[in-house]
């Protein structure tokens, strides 16, 4: 770790500013992913810019469209627990309980929670080649040891798979990122913020550079009567998933009237297939459904060998999870399948 | 430490809180890499980035330019290092060349120790070994046990091969038996790597106190080990160094040889004429010792009432190019049960990675997991309960040796353990047990471990306050050894535990092995006992000097030890006080020095061993395949337990580490780098909270009469070497699915 300048940035604009006169300076809000990939020597920003005072990013609240706006500034813990995201979008409260320990949710942000890196073991090990960390050098992980890699979106540069669990449910509720910068304000898409690798894997999403999440707008539709998430990994708690899945349901009787399905430890990025979505329009919410919806979401999945079971777990997990959403009360702390 | 309340006669078999455990949990305690030192410089390892090869250059110019940074030692510049390769041997030190950090341009293995920064602050010196260029010559290298499997030798012998015993000869005709028999199951079994891992990183903080004198706070399991690597390194004079250790956040092993944070921290003290801390960061925990990824084949065969006739155990384990580590694995079958047929073989494969060694029940825990899955299968093929294939194939005796056990309390564990646990409602036929969307399934498995004895020397002693003072070199790794001398001790002269200081974790100290293998409250709880009888032999020859003493003509058996006197057993009003004995000895300690030490001759003529059975529910999802212990039960048979609460704290630990070897650990080698790949505690899984349920433990009584002055066996590896099998027998049960590998991975049971 190299000695750095430490700065406290007072507002958004502000921030922005000590941004942009010194470009190798990195933002700080939770720090719970920056300061190891410093250690790891994998970043050396010349300047920390602390944004955890700007009190305009700090809070939750209801906008006057029947939005609810997610400051980027709030951590983690206090958004999952907080009595409006509770009630509105329980399923992103669930989503981020499963992320994590309690002591790295209760500092990590919300807008830092979109910016993670992946985990891939290859990327964190800078004695190794990978084009994620350094572009042209090569991806040890396709031919190596690719458990926890991706199935979906994949390259020839690069199979690392995006870490988030807060993110999956973001993906599934097609939230809007508000984002900052020296050009003025703008807002991306959920679905068009984190990007797959292609033959550019070391940008992880669509930010510019000299820019700053602000909020996170969720829409009004919070999915609260039939919704689930369900992560499946190694340990019942900190790990990260190697699949999760989360599905949420608008359901008149059993039929389901539209239906957003989001993976996560499968791709670049948080995974939906709006094909598949459409294909349970009007149908019965039942296992047959689902797993027909999960033959086309998996449709293009392709292994690498360790992770080759990803793609029939995928299968399970989607059916699984849609029959979890019929009944949200079977979901269990940790986001494991139900009893 | 108040222990007033407690009957002061009797501490032993009384469910005492660790004495030193407000110091902990209140962050009081203190370990190596935290003691306050003036002038202090800190070093920081860089460690190669290539498998093999040679170093043709190093280039520290921008490292040595950046604020702060003092030196950076290597191969090129190190002191002047002894030559011979028994002077680096430590007690522990498997047959083969001990590695030598520094001692030349040679790599061995990815993650090698090649240079150390000393700089002014931590931070420094960690940024300036990024700064530092190496250039290599790369060479080929093997890192794969499967692929290299054709290499297999036996192991080379030598000192550690005491404890560490060859298989046994082969017995009768064991492939004729196995042709011939009816029932039989072959099997073969993985284990992958594992690293120890203990949560306080290795470190050293070595004090520089000029005349050749050094004082080292380091992380290990062993004071005096390290003490004499040490001296014997850097021509150091014996007396000269001393090792504390008082407090070690846990070994499970790795602490048992001196690592390589100790040689560089007193290398570069020596050097620099300055005090110097060297502490390892978690990536580089996975730079040295670990457990040997392993590849078992068995073949046992019964006769159709289930009794065992032949068993073939062969082992093959990974070692480093240098050392041959060798764990016994293939012995373990025929210490259990009995078959005239038997043929054990155990080699190792050396390949281009540091030498493994001792962790968590070695050997035992990775053999256990076969032998008790085979055995398993064997039920099935029978159409047996497995624990009725386990009683018909019981013994009192150890067929390997053909020798009685001091002691062997083994049916009690698995009649005990299977009450507790239900067992009678399990249905045999797999598949056959549900709940909601979980499969449940019931396993079962026997543990055995050893019961070793090493030599202590402890000096006790009692004071003019009438309280008594103990000395030994022991490390409490977390065990409760602290809290189990004091409570022998106590016990012995019959003082409260308040009144007796049991002192430890110091070289300077009389001597003890290192902390391993289950083995310290029988080796210096051992001792003590000796010490005590001699010291109260003292007491009594001094009370009998006093002026007009009623003890004069009392023998030592007429006499009783008890609240800090000496009292007469035939009129237990007449006493005399330590206090008052220590009085007339002018103020003077009276104390003695002993050796308390296993009792060969007498022992020759049985086998010694702890036992104990595993009993577990796991429920496996219908669907998901996803894993979740539910319950487990193990009774364990160890002799006397001098503290169920620190011992069932030994059992639940070694349960836990059970799942985890089951369920999760493994260290993943990429094998065209030829380095581990996922060296932190994110990706290298552990259990969590959430991982563990109900667990139970079980002390069945054994009275052992035989095997030391303490009737005690010792407790730890024991609760760990049942579980993994009882974990696997259970997924078998609940799925039908056989996982002929360790961890099982849910995926694996889709």
């Amino acid at each position: 770790m190299n000695n750095f300048e430490y700065k406290q940035a007072t507002d958004t604009k502000d921030a922005i500013d000590l941004l942009s006169h010194s470009p190798e300076a990195a933002f700080v809000a939770g720090g719970t992913n920056i300061i190891d990939l410093w250690k790891y020597n994998l970043t050396n920003p010349s300047s920390l810019i602390d944004i955890n005072h700007l009190h305009e990013n700090a809070e939750i609240s209801m906008l006057e469209n029947g939005k609810t706006r997610l400051g980027a500034a709030v951590k983690n813990a206090d958004t999952a627990y907080h009595p409006l995201i509770g009630q509105k979008y329980p399923l992103l409260s669930k989503a981020i309980l499963a992320g994590a320990s309690a002591q790295i949710r209760n500092m990590a942000s919300n807008g830092g929670n979109l910016l993670q890196r992946t985990r891939c073991y290859y990327f964190y090990d800078p004695d190794v080649p990978c084009n994620k960390r350094n572009p042209g050098s090569g991806c040890p992980a396709k031919a190596g040891y690719n458990r926890i890699h991706a199935i979906l979106g994949t390259s020839e540069a690069c199979i690392a798979v995006f870490p988030s669990d807060m993110c999956i449910a973001l993906a599934a509720l097609e939230a809007t990122v508000n984002i900052s910068g020296p050009n003025g304000e703008r807002n991306i898409p959920f679905s068009q913020f984190h990007r797959l690798p292609g033959d550019r894997p070391d940008l992880d999403n669509t930010l510019e550079p000299g820019e700053i999440i602000t909020s996170i707008d969720l829409p009004e539709e919070g999915f609260a009567d039939n919704y689930s998430y369900l992560k499946l990994r190694d340990r019942h708690s900190y790990a990260f998933a190697l699949v999760s899945v989360a599905t949420a349901l608008k359901l008149n009787g059993n039929i389901i009237e539209s239906a957003r399905i989001a993976l996560g430890g499968v791709a670049h990025k948080p995974w939906r297939n709006v094909e598949a979505e459409e294909f349970l329009k009007n149908k019965e919410a039942n296992a047959e459904n689902f797993s027909a919806a999960a033959d086309i979401i998996l449709r293009d999945a392709k292994g690498f060998g360790y992770n080759d079971f990803k793609i029939a777990l995928s299968r399970k997990a989607i059916i699984r999870n849609g029959l979890m959403a019929l009944n949200p009360t079977s979901q269990l702390p940790g986001a494991q399948p139900s009893a | 430490m108040k222990h007033t309340e407690m009957d002061t006669n009797k501490t032993v078999g009384k469910p005492i809180s660790r004495l030193e455990g407000k110091l902990k949990v209140t962050g009081t305690a203190k370990y190596a890499a935290e003691y306050d030192v003036d002038n202090l410089l800190y070093g920081y390892v860089v460690n190669s980035t290539i498998t093999k090869g040679k170093i043709l250059s190093i280039d520290v110019s921008k490292a040595m330019a950046l604020p702060g940074v003092t030196e950076v030692l290597s191969h090129k510049n190190r002191t002047k290092l002894a030559w011979f390769d028994l002077q680096y041997t430590d007690m522990d030190a498997p047959p083969g060349t001990v590695f030598k950090p520094f001692y030349d341009e040679n790599i061995l293995y990815n993650g090698q120790p090649i240079a150390l920064v000393v700089a002014e602050n931590f931070e420094m010196a960690r940024y300036a070994a990024t700064q530092i260029t190496f250039e290599y010559s790369e060479e080929p290298f093997q890192t794969c046990l499967d692929n290299n499997l054709h290499s297999s030798r036996v192991a080379k012998k030598g000192f550690a091969t005491a404890l560490k015993p060859p298989p046994p000869p082969p017995t009768g005709d064991f492939e004729k038996a196995y042709q011939n028999a009816t029932i039989k199951v072959e099997t073969e079994y993985r284990h992958g790597t594992e690293h120890h891992n203990p949560i306080e990183l290795f470190a050293t903080t070595t004090v520089y106190e000029g005349d050749g004198k050094l004082t080292i706070y380091d992380k290990t399991q062993g004071t005096i080990n390290n003490q004499l690597y040490v001296a014997n390194i850097f021509g150091l004079k014996y007396k000269n160094v001393r090792v504390l250790a008082p407090f070690v956040g846990g070994g499970f092993g790795s602490g048992l040889r001196p690592q390589y944070q100790l040689f560089l921290c007193v290398m570069a003290a020596l050097h620099l004429k300055r005090n110097v801390r060297v502490v390892l960061d978690r990536k580089q925990m996975f730079s040295f010792s670990h457990r040997p990824p392993t590849v078992q084949n068995l073949r046992f065969a019964t006769d159709t009432d289930g009794k065992l006739t032949a068993m073939n155990h062969l082992s093959k384990s990974e070692t480093s190019s240098f050392e041959d580590y060798f764990e016994p694995i293939a012995s373990w079958s025929h210490r259990l049960y009995p078959a005239s047929n038997t043929l054990f073989e155990q080699e190792l494969v050396p390949l281009d990675v540091y030498t493994p060694m001792d962790m968590r029940a070695p050997g035992g825990s990775t053999a256990l997991h076969a032998i008790e899955c085979t055995m398993d299968e064997l039920a099935y093929k029978l159409d047996m309960d497995p624990l009725e294939l386990r009683l018909i194939n019981y013994t009192e005796m150890d067929p390997s040796a053909e020798k009685p056990y001091t002691s062997k309390a083994l049916k009690a564990c698995y009649l005990e353990a299977a009450e507790k646990f239900g067992w009678e409602k399990r249905t045999p036929k797999p598949r056959s047990m549900e709940r909601g969307n979980k499969l449940v399934g019931y396993g079962m498995a026997t543990g055995i471990w050893d019961a070793f004895q090493f030599p202590s020397r402890v000096e006790a002693m009692i004071t003019a306050d009438g309280k008594m003072i103990l000395n030994n070199a022991v490390t409490d790794i977390g065990t409760g050894t602290f809290t189990v001398m004091t409570q022998i001790a106590a016990d012995e002269l019959g003082l409260p535990m308040d009144d007796v200081d049991f002192r430890y974790g110091d070289s300077k100290k009389p001597f003890s092995m290192f902390q391993g293998g289950s083995a310290m409250t029988s080796s210096t709880g051992v001792a003590i006992v000796v010490a005590a009888k001699e010291l109260r032999k003292k007491l009594l020859k001094k009370a009998k000097e006093m002026t007009d003493s009623p003890f004069k003509k009392v023998e030592d058996n007429e006499v009783t030890f008890k609240n800090g006197t000496i009292a007469l057993n035939q009129n237990p009003n007449v006493t005399v006080s330590f206090k008052e004995i220590i009085a007339f000895n002018k103020g003077k300690t009276i104390k003695t020095t002993n050796m308390g030490k296993p009792h060969l001759l007498k022992l020759k003529k049985y086998s010694m061993a702890t036992h104990s059975a595993s009993f577990v529910e796991v429920e496996v999802d219908k669907d998901l395949g996803t894993v979740t212990v539910t319950r487990a039960v193990t009774a364990v048979a160890a002799g006397k337990i001098i503290n169920p609460k620190t011992a069932k704290s030994q059992i639940y630990g070694s349960m836990v580490w059970g799942i985890s070897k089951a369920l999760h650990e493994e260290t993943i080698m990429d094998e065209k780098l030829g380095k581990y790949m996922n060296t932190n505690l994110g990706e290298y899984h552990i259990p969590v909270h959430a991982d563990i349920q109900q667990l139970d433990v079980i002390f069945a009584e054994e009275n052992d009469e035989v095997i030391n002055e303490l009737g005690v066996k010792g407790v730890g590896e024991i609760g760990l070497v049942g579980m993994p099998a009882a974990i696997s027998n259970a997924i078998y049960h609940a799925t039908g699915k056989r996982i002929y590998k360790l961890p099982i991975h849910f995926d694996e049971l889709l």
